[in-house]
């Protein structure tokens, strides 16, 4: 019998904090910027610049600590990474080794098999590097260090995770514990939110672990799945054929869907961390831990509860809108304008979810306002447009945010209520379609369905449907 | 107790600060990293059990700023460091990727 294998899977996730400067200067971190337009001394390490650390970076590392069930180093300092790459001016990289912000933490995750605890070996606060762009034609790179120095905190997870299907479980619960905190948008394609896969395979059965890879360059949650089968893959190919697994650095190519290794043994890793001398240690106070903890915003559970209190929505419908801080806030917002939670819910778990699919979006990546949408639903409540014209009208609010109010008006699509112009066309369709007529008379309730999308496509879709019916049935009877 | 660095060590060290050393200057500097860890070594004769280990000289912490943009549009004068410049890019030979 053919042996069985486990997948053994630890993780070291990246998050770009939500703040509004750099950790150690006060450069922008606003994302996409005009290259190295926010760039300064510090974080393009020149000689004698020094580096300030900015509070709220200790603040959100600690709220996301406290909120993934870690314990806070309440004294705490940085250590410099040494290594050579154009991406990193300094040439070193301001991390944590000895004393990392937050340790011993866990979260909660769902599988098919029940809850189970993911444990956080550790969290340290890091500044990110600059970003390279390879030039194809020339043979050079070009560097630009508006991302050099944006704060990082990355959360080291034991190797407790055994499938890609609960990687994917731990990310999503990471992703929406900081989303809910407000301490990152977790962006995966903008590179707010990162992973790099450890991973190795055992026999089953088999205590200690086998050698571990560890792969980069995952940025989407496709690609994480990806990867993590192809490399269980080749790791067991290289087992079955009487090989050893390297350990090494591998790089995930999405589009050939293989990785291949980064590092060359000459290329050591050997970074040689030491104190920051330029950056003065960190003492976390009892009542300091105690104010973040009491700034906690409401996290998921308590505002499914409200939700279904407060709006009288099922905990089905709860429970889609609050899986993300972004849907929640559209939600309250929206609602809080017209006043219809029922219909708000209803817009947002039917057509925004499925353009949201349709178009690979995430809730991040919405850009209506709430405005928009409550404005839409008080059209279609009073009447004053279809359902199907209100469908059409909310793919325009969906892609380029219009003022349905106008929008409707601007291009006369008011529900026909009309009963003159309703009755005429009716009339119409019943002398043009004397097959239908008879199937109807002769019992097929079809024929009738036939002649209702005639009119209604004879009216451009604006007709009351409700009124088509009645005046089909009321002339045919 | 003299220290002694092997050629591999001043190979590996020379290999990670990126630098080509000629045989002389590989001699020269072997010499003085021995005379680095000779002094360390005197260093280690202190008994240091039950002293916290100390990451900085001065008795401070918890020098913070807030979280306020300060700096405006500075990429002329960054980019004015660059060796070798591409539009608005620092230009470098190709890396992986």
């Amino acid at each position: 019998m053919a042996k069985q294998y486990e997948t053994v899977i630890g993780l070291e996730v990246h998050i770009e904090l939500a703040t509004k400067t750099k950790i150690f200067c006060g450069c922008s971190t606003e994302f996409g910027g005009a290259p190295n337009t926010h760039t300064c001394p510090v974080c393009t390490g020149m000689p004698g610049s020094l580096p300030v650390l900015n509070k709220q970076v200790v603040e959100y590392a600690m709220a996301i600590g406290l909120a993934t069930n870690c314990k806070i180093t309440q004294v705490c300092k940085f250590d410099r990474k040494n290594y050579f790459y154009p991406d990193n001016p300094q040439n070193y990289q301001i991390s944590q080794l000895y004393l990392p912000i937050a340790r011993d933490g866990y979260v909660e995750i769902e599988t098919g098999r029940g809850t189970k605890k993911v444990r956080i070996h550790e969290m340290h606060m890091e500044e990110d590097a600059g970003k390279l762009i390879h030039d194809e034609w020339d043979d050079t790179s070009l560097v630009d260090y508006n991302r050099s120095g944006v704060p990082l905190v990355e959360i080291v997870s034991e190797p407790d995770m055994r499938s890609a299907d609960e990687v994917i479980a731990y990310l999503e619960k990471l992703r929406m514990i900081v989303q809910y905190l407000g301490a990152s948008d977790c962006k995966l394609q903008e590179g707010s939110m990162r992973a790099d896969v450890n991973l190795s395979v055992r026999e089953v059965g088999t205590e200690t672990f086998g050698t571990r890879t560890e792969m980069k360059n995952l940025n989407s949650f496709k690609a994480i799945s990806h990867a993590i089968e192809g490399e269980r893959e080749r790791q067991i190919e290289l087992l079955e054929a009487g090989k050893e697994v390297v350990q090494e650095t591998r790089r995930w190519d999405d589009n050939k869907e293989h990785s291949y290794a980064m590092r060359s043994k000459e290329d050591a890793q050997d970074y040689r961390y030491f104190p920051e001398p330029d950056l003065v240690p960190i003492v976390i106070s009892d009542e300091w831990i105690a104010r973040i903890k009491a700034q906690q915003p409401e996290l998921r559970s308590e505002k499914l509860e409200r939700y279904k209190k407060e709006f009288d929505i099922p905990q089905y419908d709860a429970e889609i809108i609050t899986e993300s801080k972004r849907m929640a806030d559209i939600f309250e917002a929206t609602t809080a304008i017209c006043g219809k939670p029922k219909k708000v819910a209803n817009w947002l778990m039917g057509e925004t979810f499925r353009l949201m699919k349709e178009q690979d979006m995430e809730p991040q990546d919405l850009k209506f306002s709430p405005e928009n949408l409550a404005k839409l639903i008080d059209l279609a409540d009073a009447g004053t447009i279809n359902s199907s014209v209100a469908k059409d009208v909310f793919e325009k609010i969906f892609f380029e945010d219009v003022d349905p109010e106008k929008y409707v008006e601007e291009n006369g699509l008011k529900m026909v209520n009309d009963e003159g112009a309703l009755r005429e066309t009716v009339e119409r369709v019943i002398a043009e379609n004397p097959q239908a007529v008879a199937d109807f008379k002769g019992g097929k309730e079809k024929a009738l369905g036939a002649m209702m999308g005639q009119t209604m496509r004879a009216m451009k879709g604006k007709a009351n449907p409700g009124k088509v019916q009645e005046l089909l049935r009321e002339l045919l009877s | 107790m003299a220290n002694k660095i092997s050629d591999e060590t001043i190979e590996y060290v020379g290999i990670l600060a990126k630098l080509e050393l000629s045989d002389e200057e590989k001699e020269a500097a072997k010499a003085d990293m021995e005379k680095m860890l000779d002094y360390i070594d005197t260093l280690n004769e202190l008994d240091t059990t039950g002293i916290e280990p100390m990451s900085h000289v001065f008795p401070v912490n918890n020098v913070f700023r807030e979280d306020v943009v300060t700096n405006g549009d500075n990429h002329e004068e960054t980019l004015a460091n660059a060796p070798q410049r591409k539009e608005d890019s620092f230009e470098v030979p190709r890396t992986i990727g």
